[in-house]
């Protein structure tokens, strides 16, 4: 018994010790609160552009089904969330950040680049949510004399939110994480922040530990975050 | 195109649909719809009843023919549809409540949006109307908190708080549980007492008979036959009614 207490008690001071050379030299552990910045502020503003772009597409689409002069716009909104989705999105990045974009600044660029991807993604998720309304909602709507566009406000899509806010959270989690390759065009990401933390003390395995636990902390919050709201709006919605 | 008539409030010219090359719904149904007609469109399943129903608001687009409605073309290219929707209610089989809103809201969100009306003299109007239906007691409800025939009354009302000129129904009561069915036409009889202009699907041949003043038996996309309810069920002359008739009746 006092053999491993002495064991472990030594272990943890090395640890300890390991852990303070790690991240306190150089200001090192900077490196990962600036990663960690870097990560949000690309999540957060791919998510306002996705959604904001996911949205238009599903309205878009829903508006130019079965309209032969609007095929043009569907058209356009297939192709858009088809190429999109059938490229990895660290190509994408590369593309943007290398090519149509590069005058830009990193960041810009990766917001702008996860933000179209995911507004391909959050399109479908939309679209589906406004299919799971039953046609009755839109015709009662329209029988009342509401446009289409009034209906869709009104009617629809406060009803179409039910199905798509999970998949919304879903999507703000594996957005969180996809971030993690922005590092490949140089931006100091929260993934990146800590490989540079290896790189500079090679220590191989407390910044990748400490990386890993902090998209752990935030997915598990997210997800509490996404459960407690969707709760909310099935309480006010008695149904 | 105006119609002259001053009497006639809907009227159907050479009215066909067809959803694709193959299946032909209306072939041609002619009709006009007086003032304080009260209608009931009877016919088997599948001949066309709810598809003839849903052109009269141009909920379905007509292939060819010519819908009037108080005089403008509805069917015509300018035509501002939903400003002649919000004269036309409509109650649907599946009642199509907002499930989202609670009954105040279901009726006065239309009104609210589209006729501007301040919100408090819209829930007076709401209430009143509501009221007269037996269920004041349950505005501030969901939808889903209410029976099928509480349902069908509140859709009834939610119509009825446009100040529409004509009432579509759809087979208002073949959701319902049997015990359900009277409360709702009972509804739908006062509304016809008070001269409301009524076009109404159905299967009850009773309220039909009682309360229609027209019956129009629809086969083969066309109306087959059309008369008052004495001469449709008493002497019916073509052969299908017959038949159709000794089924329901
Ligand atoms: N959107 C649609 N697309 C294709 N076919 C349709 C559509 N709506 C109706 N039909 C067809 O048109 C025909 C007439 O349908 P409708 O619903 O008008 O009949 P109905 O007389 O109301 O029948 P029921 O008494 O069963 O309600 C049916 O054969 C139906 O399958
Ligand atoms: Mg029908």
């Amino acid at each position: 018994m006092q053999t491993i207490n002495i064991v472990m008690a030594n272990f943890l001071t090395t640890w300890f010790d390991k852990l303070k050379e790690t991240f306190l030299t150089d200001d090192n552990y900077k490196l990962l609160l600036t990663g960690l910045k870097n990560t949000l502020i690309i999540t957060i503003g791919a998510l306002a552009i996705g959604v904001v772009i996911g949205t238009l597409v599903a309205v878009l689409k829903y508006f130019s089904d079965g309209v032969p002069s609007l095929s043009p716009v569907s058209f356009i909104c297939d192709v858009y969330t088809t190429v999109i989705r059938g490229i990895p999105v660290v190509v994408l990045l590369l593309i943007f950040f290398f090519g149509i974009l590069s005058s830009m600044n990193g960041i810009a660029v990766a917001i702008i680049t996860f933000g179209i991807n995911s507004g391909a993604y959050m399109a479908e998720i939309i679209r589906g949510g406004i299919n799971a309304v039953d046609k009755g909602q839109m015709e009662a709507g329209r029988s009342l004399g509401m446009s289409k566009l009034q209906a869709m406000r009104k009617i629809v899509f406060p009803q179409a939110l039910r199905y798509i806010l999970p998949a919304i959270g879903n999507e703000f989690i594996a957005l969180l994480k996809e971030t993690s390759v922005a590092g490949y065009v140089a931006i100091i990401d929260l993934t990146r922040g800590g490989n540079l933390i290896r790189n500079n003390t090679f220590d191989q395995y407390n910044p990748l530990a400490a990386v890993a636990i902090a998209y752990l902390v935030m997915v598990i919050g997210l997800t509490q975050i996404f459960k407690l709201i969707e709760r909310r709006l099935s309480k006010s919605e008695k149904r | 195109m105006k119609s002259a008539d001053n009497n006639v409030l809907i009227s159907v010219r050479d009215l066909k649909k067809n959803f694709d090359e193959h299946i032909h719904v209306l072939n041609g149904v002619n009709v006009d719809i007086n003032k304080g007609d009260v209608i009931c469109v009877i016919g088997p399943s599948g001949s066309g009843k709810s598809t003839f129903l849903r052109c009269l608001n141009l909920l379905e687009k007509p292939t060819s023919g010519q819908i009037f409605f108080e005089g403008d073309e509805l069917t015509g290219k300018k035509t501002d549809l939903n400003l002649h929707r919000q004269k036309m209610g409509m109650v649907f089989q599946q009642f199509n409540l907002f499930p989202h809103m609670t009954v105040m809201d279901n009726l006065t969100c239309a009104p609210c949006m589209l006729r501007k009306i301040p919100k408090e003299q819209a829930e007076a109007k709401a209430l009143e109307l509501l009221s007269r239906v037996g269920l004041a007691d349950r505005a501030g409800a969901y939808p889903n908190q209410l029976s099928g025939g509480q349902k069908q009354r509140v859709a009834i009302v939610r119509a009825l708080c446009m100040e529409p000129d004509v009432m579509l129904f759809d087979e208002p009561t073949s959701a319902l549980d049997p015990e359900m069915v009277g409360e709702v036409l009972d509804v739908m009889k006062k509304l016809a007492e008070d001269g409301m202009t009524m076009v109404v699907v159905t299967h009850e041949m009773g309220f039909a008979r009682e309360v229609s003043n027209r019956v129009l038996f629809l086969d083969g996309g066309v109306i087959a036959e059309e008369g008052t309810p004495a001469e449709v069920f008493g002497n019916p002359k073509c052969e299908r009614l017959k038949t159709f008739l000794a089924k329901v009746l």
